[in-house]
């Protein structure tokens, strides 16, 4: 389990902002507000030396009442291998706080983040100063696959999400990858 | 020619390059010979496998595991079943000889993984002769597997709860033999490579990374040992029965392409000492949990979330699980060492030749399969 003393200086310092704090499996979740995710973070960095970051991904929960996504941090320090996880909700068409500046690895994580669920994360910088772009699927790719709604297989699943979900527009892009 | 002529370059590597190990596409921005940028394009081998997953029970989802780094497969296994047993909170129902099998057929394969690995960087680079010395070996421990499990490749033996099978007296018996020569032969590649004057021009002072960078870039795992950090999940967070066994962690400081290189050949040491120690101590008993019905019945997890992770031959393959209390995980995030250590690429080539992008990719040990997920 964590410290308590990281758990009441984040309380201190971010007051409000700090939502709830949890454990799973004996993992511990610190769920904070959106706006303050980024100072929340860097805090950590540097007061706490959580200077390994292990992953970043997304929850869809789209039958949530509220804010649609959650955005999880998995957080390490190296010198005593505490481990922090940090929970933000956001909504569909909300923008995420990069955190590339502080974390390189965050580069690879965000693009298949915002990939994977659409969740965009601005100010972000790739190598060279790239920007945010699709990670694993191709970039003309249409639609988020991880997403709940999104058909797993099948051209009836696939019929139905491309007339629900996707505009006018956008749905002969999909045209050629209907089987014959 | 004055230096204004001299204009950025713009080269096309791969997606199929003989070194990329699977489909990497990198973009290289060059001036001369040098790199001033790299755009790394990964996913030519993306199969949806969390997508998958969150449509599947949670034993089905074991043979996927084997997909990642198909190279590694037992690894794999290993470190979603621990992951699902951390998610259960059944981890110290295991019993001591399932841990005990499982370690060592974790140690086979990571000396079967460095070995792979160990040929086909040194193929990269232009040294063919390890390939086939390295293979040799390889075939011995396939043949292990092979007699506990029937295959090759893609075990799937490692089972949430224990091992799908106990392991025969004539695995025992190859693996004594494996352990005694091992050591022998692996100082016929030690002679191949290690002093070799070509080799080290090849490899030293390349791609150095400091010990901030490698934390900063997420590096883990050997290439993570290589500059100077004494990073070893077996002996810093240990799971199953590591705490019980004896051995070192071998790490460098110089941070170049040839500590990495060191790193993983005296971890095959290492791994080999550890397989003397197993078979001393492995203890008679089940190969499965008492509770079988626990895990072979459609698991239904209590709604909850887990990240349990393992030191596999090529980092932190790391598995987050959420449950909402059904029988299929709502969402599986694979923590694939092989992705971060692709992002990684560009930062740590940066300033070096254009051929020393190849020993820079060898050297963190990337294979698509994983990282494309």
């Amino acid at each position: 389990m964590l410290d308590e003393k990281i758990i009441n200086s984040l309380k201190e310092r971010f007051e409000d902002s700090i939502l709830d704090v949890g454990a799973s499996s004996g993992d511990s979740i610190v769920t904070v507000e959106l706006s303050s995710l980024h100072d929340v973070l860097l805090f950590l960095h540097s007061e706490f030396a959580f200077d390994y970051l292990l992953f970043i991904t997304a929850l869809d929960y789209p039958k949530r009442e509220g804010k649609r996504f959650d955005v999880v941090y998995q957080l390490r320090t190296t010198s005593t291998f505490d481990e922090i996880r940090i929970k933000a909700s956001v909504a569909e068409g909300e923008e995420v706080e990069s955190v590339t500046d502080i974390w390189v690895s965050a580069i690879g994580d965000e693009c298949e983040t915002y990939d994977m669920f659409g969740i965009w994360f601005k100010n972000h910088k790739g190598p060279g100063g790239e920007g945010l772009r699709r990670a694993l699927m191709p970039d003309d790719w249409v639609g988020h696959p991880l997403r709940k709604e999104y058909p797993l297989k099948g051209d009836d699943f696939a019929d139905k999400w491309t007339e629900k979900y996707l505009p006018e527009g956008q749905r002969h892009q999909i045209e050629h990858t209907r089987m014959p | 020619m004055s230096s204004s002529d001299i204009r950025t370059v713009e080269l096309n590597m791969g997606p199929q390059h003989p070194s990329t190990h699977g489909v990497l596409r990198l973009i290289l921005k060059l001036n001369g010979e040098k790199i001033e940028n790299i755009s790394p394009r990964v996913g030519y081998l993306h199969r949806g496998l969390e997508k998958l997953a969150e449509n599947m029970t949670y034993q089905q989802f074991t043979p996927i595991t084997d997909r990642l780094d198909y190279v590694y497969s037992m690894n794999n296994n290993f470190a979603y079943a621990s992951s699902v047993e951390k998610l259960l909170g059944v981890t110290d129902q295991i019993p001591e000889r399932a841990q005990y099998i499982r370690v060592m057929v974790a140690e086979l394969d990571r000396i079967a993984n460095h070995l792979v690995w160990l040929a086909t960087h040194a193929l990269d680079i232009g040294a063919m002769t390890p390939y086939f010395y390295c293979m040799r070996e390889r075939e011995l421990i396939l043949d292990m597997f092979e007699e506990i499990c029937g295959a090759r490749l893609l075990y799937n033996y490692v089972r949430i709860g224990g091992v799908a099978k106990d392991i025969t007296p004539r695995f025992m018996d190859m693996l004594k033999e494996f352990v005694k020569i091992f050591p022998e032969k692996w100082k016929e590649y030690d002679t191949l490579l290690t002093k070799n004057r070509i080799w080290m021009k090849r490899t030293k002072d390349v791609a150095v990374i400091s010990t901030e960078d490698a934390i900063n870039w997420g590096l883990s795992g050997p290439s993570l040992r290589g500059s100077n950090m004494e990073w070893d999940l077996r002996k810093k967070k240990p799971y199953s029965v590591y705490p019980e066994l004896d051995f070192d962690i071998p790490y460098y400081p110089e941070g170049d392409v040839y500590a990495r290189y060191l790193v993983r050949m005296n971890e095959m040491l290492q791994s080999n000492r550890i397989l003397e120690q197993c078979i001393e101590k492995t203890p008679e008993g089940p190969y499965m949990m008492d509770d079988f019905k626990k895990v072979t019945k459609p698991i239904k997890p209590p709604a909850g979330e887990a990240y349990g992770y393992n030191e596999v031959p090529g980092g932190e393959l790391g598995f987050y699980v959420v449950s909402e209390g059904k029988n299929k995980p709502y969402r599986m995030k694979i923590r694939a060492p092989s992705f971060l250590h692709a992002y990684a690429i560009p930062y740590a080539a940066k300033g070096y030749l254009i051929s020393d992008v190849v020993a820079v990719i060898g050297s963190f040990d990337v294979v698509f399969g994983e990282c494309d997920r």
